[in-house]
């Protein structure tokens, strides 16, 4: 890399990324704990030392012992097995949530800023309304409108996250739709289409998953609220909001049924947000100190 | 090298818009060219004097909303343009028309393979497979002079130079062999040396592909070295129109001169003269000539606007000047 490729902003070198992995240790802590939490939910059936669902009422409300590392619930289901399981859920529902909120939220952005005028206005109008909403007030609300389920609930995570991906994708595409090599495009007779896919998009594709791992962080606390409340996945489909409600009841005498549910949101939003802050150090160019 | 049969493109009475704090502006009137083919017609002019505009008219790629062509036809191939749809506008782009831009650094897609950028207007206009059309953009990268082409094709714009992506660029716009190139202020931004390589490339692709070029720029030395005829802008008007060896040896306009003493030359020892003032903003022209403010020769006279007026001498010259056309007339 010269100095002369590096004065046209741009030009965004794949190899940033491990630059910025390089610097900042505390990247390499989240990236390792979140492979550790998405190792342990696709390996669940073989670590999980019980079936989640199989109660043993002789069992009930244990406190972690050589049998049940981390206790057993009202029912005596074992709580790693039902954590371990737990992870899939909400690791599934982050993780889908994220990518349909991701793809419309951008595609809106992208089609608002790339068209502009009234269509923009309209559009933004809708979004600002969507982003005055706090979260979890805007996820109750659709939740509790469509009912409760895993669908429904990724569904609602989806459409309160679709906002802040809109205005994410808009800005750089004001930007974008004005360089050079957009209007190169146009002056090739490229499609409006075309230019938005394959000129602008990929231009701001690592904009868009930096906030998506940051913003998925939020969908999977999102989705414990909404567990934690009931409207989320249902009994006894092991989710780790749900888990917090069944041991709230117990809280007094029984903390490790909240305690151990709580510590792995605690870890995955953690490893999500340094990850996240680590990919944005990556591609802004005023962190960038080369 | 002389012009044949019937002009490639003709631009009659063009007048392209702005819109300014809701009142349209003319940014260029009354615009009145002729290509001919294989020929290097060079726009000349300051900032602000309307030679893109003219030439992002003739591609009709001005902003929809804030610019409009208020008149005027555009005769490509005897085709207007002006009444074109945008779906008809957009198979000409790229394809009998092609444009290349001024900055080589920022024209190019920092997200997509060189190779693919050349195949992509081949893919679109010609309809061909990415194989092929990649095939052809080799062919395309070896005609523009870069070294190795078959590994540059795999590169990313950052790992070129300005120069070698001017030359990218050049590969792009001849993708589709259009007839007509619209180059505007190409070698600006690259340093001198580089500039005079990729005037010479152009110089020789022209002819290879039998191409009409509408040069802008504002170098007057670019000018000598590339172009047939050169026409003068001014306030969004054209000024004078002449042969290039015309114009050096025989400026007529008034400010054509100016703009002659205001370039350094090797071969006199004069001083450089700048123009006082600055071009008029659109919304701001004088009532009679635009030049008259800024004009050594001004006369009374001048209050009226003066129409561009064939020269006796050589065919094809204009200017537009009440004085000077008098001189020589006279003369």
């Amino acid at each position: 890399m010269t100095s002369a490729t590096m004065t046209s902003a741009p030009s965004r070198q794949p190899n940033a990324l491990i630059q910025a992995f390089r610097r900042n240790k505390l990247s390499w802590l989240g990236l390792a704990l979140l492979v550790f939490i998405v190792a342990i939910a696709v390996f669940a059936p073989l670590l999980s030392p019980y079936d989640p669902l199989a109660q043993d009422i002789l069992h009930r409300l244990e406190p972690p012992s050589a049998a049940h590392w981390l206790g057993t619930d009202t029912y005596g289901r074992d709580v790693m097995s039902r954590l371990f399981y737990g992870a899939r859920i909400s690791l599934f529902i982050g993780f889908v949530a994220v990518l349909i909120a991701m793809t419309c939220g951008s595609a809106i952005g992208l089609l608002a800023g790339y068209f502009g005028g009234l269509f923009d206005q309209f559009v933004m109008g809708i979004v600002d309304v969507m982003l005055s909403f706090p979260t979890l007030l805007l996820g109750l609300m659709i939740a509790a409108m469509l009912g409760a389920s895993l669908e429904n609930l990724i569904v609602a995570i989806a459409i309160t996250e679709m906002a802040p991906f809109a205005r994410v994708a808009r800005a750089p595409t004001i930007s974008l739709k004005q360089r050079d090599f957009v209007e190169a495009g146009h002056a090739l007779g490229f499609s409006h289409i075309r230019i938005m896919g394959v000129h602008i998009l990929p231009n701001m594709v690592s904009d868009i998953v930096v906030v998506g791992s940051l913003w998925m962080a939020t969908a999977i606390r999102t989705e414990a609220s909404l567990s934690f409340i009931g409207l989320g996945v249902q009994p006894p489909t092991p989710t780790w909001g749900g888990m917090i409600r069944e041991g709230f009841e117990n809280i007094l005498n029984s903390w490790w049924l909240t305690v151990f549910p709580s510590l792995a949101i605690l870890i995955t939003v953690l490893a999500l947000n340094i990850l996240g802050d680590a990919l944005r150090d990556a591609i802004d160019p005023k962190m960038r100190s080369e | 090298m002389t012009a044949s049969g019937n002009p490639l493109l003709q631009i009659r009475n063009l007048q392209t818009e702005f819109r300014v704090s809701d009142a349209w502006h003319a940014a260029i009137q009354g615009i009145d060219l002729d290509v001919m083919r294989n020929e290097t017609l060079a726009i000349v002019g300051e900032s602000g004097s309307g030679k893109s505009v003219t030439a992002l008219s003739i591609l009709r790629l001005l902003p929809m909303s804030g610019a409009r062509i208020a008149r005027g036809r555009i005769l490509f191939q005897d085709r207007d343009l002006v009444g074109l749809s945008e779906r008809e506008m957009s198979g000409i782009r790229g394809d009998s028309i092609a444009m290349i831009f001024q900055e080589p650094m920022t024209s190019l897609n920092p997200t997509m393979r060189v190779g693919d950028q050349i195949a992509e207007a081949i893919v679109i206009h010609r309809g061909k497979s990415w194989g092929d059309a990649r095939k052809e953009a080799l062919r395309l990268l070896d005609e523009v002079k870069i070294p190795a082409a078959a590994k540059r094709m795999e590169d990313y714009p950052h790992e070129f130079s300005g120069g070698m992506r001017q030359r990218v660029m050049i590969a792009i716009a001849l993708a589709c062999r259009p007839k007509l190139l619209l180059a505007d202020e190409p070698t600006t931004a690259l340093d001198v040396t580089v500039q005079a390589q990729v005037l010479a490339l152009l110089n020789e692709l022209k002819t290879a592909h039998d191409m009409s070029v509408v040069f802008i720029t504002h170098n007057l030395g670019v000018v000598a070295q590339i172009a047939d005829r050169v026409a003068v802008m001014y306030a969004g008007e054209i000024v004078e129109t002449a042969s290039v060896g015309d114009l050096f040896a025989n400026p007529v306009h008034p400010y054509t001169e100016a703009l002659l003493r205001a370039m350094p030359r090797v071969d006199v020892s004069a001083e450089l003269e700048p123009i006082p003032g600055s071009v008029p903003s659109i919304s701001g022209r004088p009532e009679g000539c635009n030049f008259a403010p800024r004009c050594q020769m001004r006369e009374p006279r001048c209050s009226r606007h003066p129409q561009l007026s064939a020269l006796p001498g050589s065919p094809g010259r204009c200017a537009r000047c009440l004085v000077r056309v008098d001189q020589e007339q006279a003369a």
